[in-house]
């Protein structure tokens, strides 16, 4: 199969410019820049159907579309490399293994929205690739690959590498611009959108760092060919992460529509110890858990969304036949009321008043309306928040209580029974 | 007070953003980098220099977990006790360490040696259970891993 994203992966010094530039490096942005119009790299990018790769699975050259043309203040793109869904660890490969690429998709995406100014914002916690991508920005300004007139054109363009400083909210798109502007990172009342009045309230795009790096081989071999490589309205490759009871846990590149069962057996190596497959959470903890009966489900966001979960992240993490769902509850659970940001009443209350009930259900002092208000508790949750967090916390947590019901309730009759 | 080196090094990071106030999070980075940790006095000084409220610079020193208020010990370990570290041990890890280091977690020895610091997902869950090592990741786990770098330290 043909690699795209992870294409230079593994090469010796992968990360230095001479090794991205023999092959085809920096094409891309050369032939967007001095042969095609902006509209027509949108154009491209929209008939790709390369789609939001961090989570949502937003249509790319659709967010692109929306930068109002007429509005005379300058226009942003911010990198989102915020990578904090738990599960995901794909944008940390691309960021120390292929910078360039990345550094390539941001020229292309600033020229098509009419930036001259790209953010990128990486998690604090990636020391190392921060320090990657600095050394890779400073060498592209000194070869002329970034600044002013770059590459003999007339196109201008800076790149700042910003560390965040550890809070999962901050992968949400509002909150993130806050961060950037020195702030805590509280999430934004939409609208307006950032595509409107983003950072510093001015027009800005804000995409994941596997998305942008989808771009430059899109402007090299064509729309068709990458919305091919995928299946139906979710195109390209994508990088699976996959982790927990699998025998070869790592990243995995695949066309969209490949099916769980694929990725768990062939490629991850399937389950150790011989043991059976119990449930799989299949893009990033947010989204709904699956049973064991539900993995021929093909690995896309319109079939995911299909049966009720979610593609989101590309983070696999797999369950054996041993583990206690209850406790699988109760780490998801207590991730979310750790993560909350406390900015929404329903999300701050609510999400440690559903640790503090699972919590109680596994160690086996609950009472039966502990389990009864589960439901209620997470659906008023849901709907009530000004970010998508508090639905993440009701389709995650939600699911395990409603699949896995017999497990919860046996947590109470094992009480009941000890009295 | 910050000294001349300092204030140069931040004209320079300020200089890289339309608004002054956007280097927070980078100078406070850079000011822990200097004194392993956030001091109120650190605080203020940051607050004159970029020219907003201190109140609002505690709330973002706050706010983030990689910034600390208190120092942390010379060997500072963050295991992340998130679902792919859970399903592979992350328990019996943040335990072990507990129990030889006599720490509960965000607690720090009284030598000012060892700090145990209990996080979520730290992004490299291919590696789990995982943790950072002061910057380092380290993955894998196994207690006899942790044996080595306590041995290190000591």
């Amino acid at each position: 199969m043909e690699k795209v994203i992870t294409r230079n992966f593994g090469k010796a010094n992968s990360h230095r410019l001479e090794v991205y530039l023999q092959n085809k490096g920096y094409e891309a942005a050369r032939r967007a820049i001095t042969q095609m119009t902006p509209v027509q790299v949108i154009d491209e990018i929209k008939k790709s159907n390369l789609r939001g790769l961090g989570g949502a699975g937003f249509p790319t050259g659709n967010k692109w579309g929306f930068i109002p043309k007429a509005n005379p203040k300058p226009k942003y793109l911010v990198i989102n490399g915020d990578e904090g869904e738990p599960g995901t660890f794909k944008d940390r490969y691309i960021l120390e293994q292929d910078p360039h690429a990345l550094l390539e998709g941001i020229i292309v995406t600033c020229y098509a929205i009419g930036s001259h100014k790209a953010y990128v914002y990486i998690r604090g916690e990636y020391v190392k690739s921060l320090q990657t991508l600095q050394g890779v920005v400073d060498e592209a300004y000194k070869q002329g690959f970034l600044g002013k007139g770059i590459m003999g054109t007339t196109f201008d363009i800076d790149v700042v590498v910003h560390p965040g400083a550890g809070a999962y909210i901050c992968g949400e798109e509002t909150a993130l611009l806050e961060s950037l502007e020195g702030k805590k990172g509280f999430p934004r009342l939409k609208p307006p959108f950032p595509a409107v009045a983003g950072l510093f309230g001015c027009p800005t795009v804000i995409n994941n760092v596997e998305t942008v790096t989808c771009v430059p081989p899109i402007i090299l071999n064509g729309a068709e060919w990458f919305a091919k490589l995928g299946s139906g309205k979710n195109g390209g490759n994508r990088i699976f992460c996959v982790s927990g009871h699998v025998n070869k846990p790592g990243i995995y590149e695949l066309p969209n529509g490949t099916t769980l069962r694929e990725i768990i057996y062939e490629h991850a190596g399937g389950i150790p110890n011989g043991r059976k497959l119990k449930a799989v959470i299949p893009g990033g903890i947010s989204a709904p858990v699956l049973t064991a009966d539900e993995i021929d489900v093909k690995m896309d966001f319109d079939s995911l969304k299909a049966i009720g979960s979610m593609a989101g992240s590309g983070g696999i993490i797999v369950m054996d036949e041993t583990t206690d769902m209850v406790w699988a509850a109760m780490i998801v659970a207590r991730f979310f009321a750790q993560e909350s940001c406390g900015q929404c009443t329903p999300c701050r209350e609510g999400s440690g008043w559903v640790y503090r009930n699972i919590k109680k259900l596994y160690h086996g002092t609950a009472r039966p309306h502990d389990l009864a208000n589960l439901p209620g508790i997470v659906n008023n949750i849901g709907g009530n928040t000004i970010c998508a967090f508090g639905d993440a916390v009701m389709m995650s947590v939600g699911s395990y209580v409603s699949k896995f019901r017999s497990e919860f309730e046996h947590k109470i009759k094992e009480r009941v029974c000890q009295i | 007070m910050l000294t001349s080196d300092f204030l140069q090094e931040l004209d320079k990071l300020t200089a890289k953003y339309e608004k002054k106030q956007a280097a927070l999070l980078p100078a406070l980075h850079a000011i822990q980098e200097k004194q392993g940790l956030i001091t109120p006095q650190a605080e203020a000084d940051i607050a004159q220099y970029l020219g907003i409220p201190v109140v609002h610079v505690h709330e973002v020193v706050s706010f983030y977990h990689l910034f600390h208020q208190t120092q942390k010990g010379k060997c500072h370990f963050s295991v992340c006790q998130t679902t792919s570290c859970a399903l592979r041990g992350a328990e019996d890890i943040i335990e072990y360490i507990g129990k030889i280091l006599d720490l509960k977690p965000g607690e720090t020895t009284a030598d000012g040696k060892f700090s145990l610091s209990v996080v979520e997902c730290l992004g490299a869950c291919e590696m789990a259970p995982v943790m950072q090592h002061n910057k380092d990741y380290v993955g894998c786990l196994t207690k006899e891993k942790i044996n080595e770098l306590i041995k290190k330290t000591v």
